[in-house]
């Protein structure tokens, strides 16, 4: 059992997601599931969790213990089996979709970057949800897709088809396509799976500046603890459908919840240039994951 | 010694090099070497479209002036100058004129059915003749005619609904595992049910000797014959298919993003899905409620489409237009002018044309992902 880590009983949490000013996306004992009937199988249970505006908050935790599922919920996509996503004080499900669009851009793992298309092309995607039936590409649109590209340090490539560039620079482009949306709130489904450290770092510097400059609210699933460490201004721990943990990495993150969560063991130091905790000598643990549950 | 060599050799690369750039530029098709690809391997819509209209608007022209009649090119060009002979007047604007309008409407209803198919199935091979979409939609026409039912404008409507009912069968099977992963797949299956529908349709026949001349004219893709009150029993449905599709255009082309990122600018993937099969079916069945199953059609047009101007549906679907009218002119022209005085079915030519793609397509070491 560990002390040192915020450890919350569901009474707890509600309290918790009361103390920060009302959040614009919360989350009011949400439960998510796959399957029908019998087969249901609760991906998230009864989860109420606040995501602060203007930070970026990470959500992490061992493979299956249900971030995307999570972060699919949270931009409307997977209907709840009971409790809410509230955005600005309403239910997420009563929303017009091209009004959530307007609200939450979302930028899921699995994306198709087909062949032919520029990265141009693709940034005008995020104009969709503002534009209506019949209405024509307005110069407004242009100005944003601009300035989106822009943000993104992707302008310079803009006529570039996406099949022939890096993934760190497709990635960019997405992300282009994803502030095109003008959406106070971005949800990014492992931003930076599949790219190197370098392209990473390019990644994780982007998001926090849109979320610190651009004051985004940013929530994110990211796979690396120690990334999410050193960028993340929150961080949310899940494990089997529950927050564990929740808070600044410098507060939340101990060797009790790395233990917990990921069943090894390890010590950590503040990094000398940022003072974010910094994982070091992770080895695997002889204790069972499952002993260790609250 | 060796510095003199390497001199012409190096020039004389790069003359071959230089050389060989108009000939992969001229045809931008999917092949071109990145080295000549400068920033996108394709081409402006705007600067395609005029060309394909025109060549479009020439193949118009040659189905006016050639026959399999008596009528030459000569004495039906002056017959649309308003001169000649009687009876070259009566073959260009009774006969000829009729049928190439059928063909346009024919060409583009088929071309823009298969892009769409292609899109909603993730596949470059979904193609409404080749899946037994067509074959459900004749197949429906014949059974319509063996239970009596005459009235002309019921065909449009029966057949729509046999390719409907082929349409979600072959979609169906898209769901199955692995058959994403396989385009070939879903041809195979497809390929099933086309000749299952097929069969049926020649028992159809046999029952019944006197429907099955009437028949017989839907089981044969063709042109000739087919009156222009057929064209108008297709008007509303046409009408309402190109409706919905302008109204698809915009979610279809986020769809191939992927379904969250669809999701995610606030479409219904599935409604978007059901719309367009039913589109489909609409465009699939009237076509094939004038001029018979054609095959290829759907296939080969959106293919050079997007080899033109790129993966982007909004883009292809206005490209198939022109392009899909000179696929099928083009082959019923040569339909009529291969064994004259009878004709070739509209369906061997197109199959003639569009199996090459078919094939080039499956032989890609890669196939274009949708």
């Amino acid at each position: 059992m560990s002390v040192d880590a915020k450890q919350y009983s569901p009474a707890q949490q509600d309290c918790a997601s009361h103390l920060s000013l009302a959040p614009t996306l919360k989350t009011d004992a949400l439960t998510l599931g796959y399957g029908v009937r019998k087969q249901r199988v609760k991906v998230i249970d009864g989860l109420t969790l606040g995501l602060p505006d203007g930070k970026v908050t990470a959500i992490v935790g061992p493979n299956g213990c249900g971030k995307s599922t999570l972060l699919a919920g949270l931009a409307r996509l997977q209907l709840p089996e009971s409790g809410s996503v509230l955005l600005e004080g309403k239910d997420i499900q009563h929303l017009k979709r091209r009004d959530v669009a307007q609200r939450i851009a979302l930028l899921p793992q699995e994306t198709h970057s087909p062949e032919g298309v520029t990265v141009h092309e693709l940034v005008r995607f995020g104009r969709q949800p503002h534009q209506g039936a019949l209405s024509q590409w307005s110069q407004q649109d242009q100005s944003v897709v601009t300035a989106a590209m822009v943000a993104a340090d992707i302008e310079s490539l803009s006529e570039r088809e996406l099949s022939s560039m890096s993934g760190g620079q497709r990635q960019r482009a997405w992300i282009a396509m994803a502030l095109a949306q003008q959406t106070p709130l971005l949800l990014l489904d492992e931003p930076t799976s599949a790219l190197d450290l370098g392209h990473q770092i390019e990644v994780f510097e982007l998001i926090q500046r849109l979320a610190h400059v651009e004051d985004k609210t940013i929530v994110m699933v990211v796979h690396d603890l120690a990334s999410a460490c050193r960028y993340a201004d929150h961080l949310v721990a899940m494990h089997a459908g529950r927050v564990i943990a929740e808070g600044p990495p410098a507060e939340v993150v101990t060797p009790a919840l790395v233990r917990q969560l990921y069943g090894v063991e390890c010590r950590l130091i503040p990094d000398p240039d940022t003072g974010t905790p910094l994982l070091i000598g992770v080895r695997r643990t002889h204790e069972r994951l499952s002993g260790s549950a609250t | 010694m060796q510095a003199d060599e390497m001199i012409p050799r190096s020039h004389v690369s790069a003359m071959s090099s230089s050389s060989a750039m108009p000939s992969s530029s001229a045809v931008p098709m999917a092949d071109s070497a990145p080295a000549t690809r400068k920033v996108t391997g394709r081409l402006a819509l705007w600067k395609v479209m005029p060309l394909a209209c025109a060549i479009a608007l020439l193949t118009c022209l040659a189905s006016l002036l050639w026959g399999a009649g008596q009528v030459g090119p000569m004495q039906a060009l002056k017959a649309l100058m308003g001169q000649g002979s009687e009876e070259a007047r009566f073959v260009v604007y009774e006969l000829r004129a009729p049928r190439t309008l059928i063909g346009i409407v024919v060409g583009m209803m088929l071309a823009c059915g298969g892009a769409l198919m292609q899109v909603v199935a993730r596949n470059p091979l979904a193609e409404p003749g080749l899946l037994g979409v067509s074959a459900g939609a004749s197949f429906a026409v014949a059974v319509a005619l063996l239970l009596g039912i005459e009235a002309a404008g019921m065909h449009v409507i029966v057949a729509q609904s046999g390719a409907l009912l082929g349409c979600l069968f072959v979609m169906s099977t898209v769901r199955v595992r692995g058959a994403r992963q396989d385009p070939v797949r879903l041809v195979l299956a497809g390929a099933a049910l086309s000749s299952l529908l097929v069969a049926l349709t020649s028992l159809v026949l046999l029952i019944d000797q006197r429907a099955a001349d009437e028949i017989r004219f839907w089981v044969v893709g063709s042109l000739a014959g087919r009156s222009l009150s057929a064209l108008y029993h297709c008007l509303p449905s046409l009408l309402l298919a190109v409706v919905l599709t302008l109204w698809l255009a915009r979610p279809l082309a986020a769809l191939v993003l992927g379904e969250q990122v669809a999701s995610g600018l606030g479409h219904r993937p599935e409604r978007v899905r059901q719309i367009t099969i039913l589109v489909v079916a609409l465009l699939v069945g009237a076509a094939t409620a004038l001029a018979g199953p054609v095959a290829f059609v759907g296939l080969a047009v959106p293919y050079v489409a997007r080899a033109l101007c790129g993966a982007d549906i909004r883009r292809t679907l206005w490209l198939c237009l022109p392009l899909g009218v000179t696929m099928l002119l083009t082959a019923d022209v040569i339909s009529r002018l291969v064994v004259p005085p009878s004709e070739l079915p509209l369906g061997v030519l197109t199959t003639l044309l569009g199996a090459p793609v078919l094939i080039a397509v499956v032989r890609a070491r890669r196939l274009p992902t949708l």
